[in-house]
């Protein structure tokens, strides 16, 4: 275990140079793009799992949400590319920064609430009110909406942050009183071993579901607005 | 010193040192040449290092844990097997 738990999550400078721009832009080298009618083996799986997703991330658009087929795919692919790097070992996750969750989260939100302002005035601000609520409570259920409409993309960002930045931890702290427990008593060192199996397991799976929950939640706030 | 081959269409092995610098100069810096150079590097990278039939990718991934050690030796030099801390 580091002297403090977080020196993991601190952004890498090798001798004082930042390098995180580089571990950031590391992804896009895994993902080939297809440039030929067939292409080898990597690029033909990327292919159709890319296709597997986008048919079934945007068949519940309509023409104008389509267009954003290209952000939500790459929204997708980058959110799960980075968190899957991130499980191994030594490696820094840009997803654990809230800058960066912010940066993706805010400026998507913002779009999606904007062109409904812009296309759809009337059916936006309509959101604001459910069907069939009672005339006193107008006021406050409008209140309400307002602030749960404000607070989407600082759950987005959060959430995604916290999963993944709880998900290192984890594995972090079970490690480390694995091998610690390793010289105490080695039955219990293997219970702990198994946990630690597991929990990787589940963070392997929370890597993917992470990235296609904010994607979805992204696609379903352009529902709303298209 | 000239040679017989104009400099121009050199590859950088084969250009003399004392004509590096007009070598240098040659070299095209427009946007569209600095992209056309990234695409070369990407390309020349990719089917060296991931198109291989061994597993490309698993290199690539390992390369960038053993990337990934450096700067997170300085924490970690203590952690070695040892009996006292």
């Amino acid at each position: 275990m580091n002297e403090s738990l977080f020196t993991s999550f601190i952004t890498p400078t090798m001798m004082g140079v930042p390098i995180v721009v580089l571990i950031i832009m590391f992804p896009s080298i895994l993902l080939p793009s297809p440039s030929r009618l067939v292409d080898n083996r990597l690029v033909s799986i990327q292919q159709w799992l890319v296709r597997l997703t986008s048919k079934q991330m945007l068949s519940i658009h309509n023409h104008k949400g389509q267009t954003w087929a290209l952000m939500l795919m790459s929204l997708i692919l980058f959110i799960g590319s980075t968190n899957l790097l991130g499980l191994l070992p030594h490696s820094f996750t840009p997803t654990t920064q809230l800058s960066m969750n912010l940066g993706m989260a805010i400026p998507l939100w913002a779009g999606t609430v904007a062109i409904g302002l812009r296309y759809k005035t009337k059916t936006s601000l309509a959101h604001f009110l459910p069907q069939g609520t009672p005339f006193p409570l107008i006021p406050m259920l409008v209140i309400i909406e307002t602030i749960s409409l404000f607070i989407q993309p600082m759950a987005l960002a959060v959430r995604l942050t916290a999963n993944i930045t709880a998900g290192h931890l984890l594995i972090h702290l079970i490690g480390g009183a694995t091998l610690a427990l390793m010289s105490i008593s080695t039955i219990t060192a293997l219970i702990t071993f198994t946990i630690l199996v597991l929990l990787t397991i589940l963070e392997f799976a929370v890597a993917l579901i992470q990235a296609y929950v904010f994607t979805l939640l992204v696609s379903l706030y352009l529902h709303d607005n298209t | 010193m000239a040679s017989v081959v104009p400099v121009k269409e050199k590859k950088l092995m084969d250009v003399k040192l004392g004509e590096l610098p007009s070598w240098i100069l040659m070299r095209d810096f427009t946007p569209k040449g600095t992209a056309g150079a990234f695409q070369r590097g990407y390309y020349r990278y990719h089917n060296k290092y991931v198109n291989e039939k061994r597993g490309g990718v698993a290199m690539v991934l390992a390369a960038y844990m053993l990337f990934n050690y450096c700067p997170c030796y300085k924490e970690l030099k203590h952690q070695r097997l040892c009996k006292y801390h």
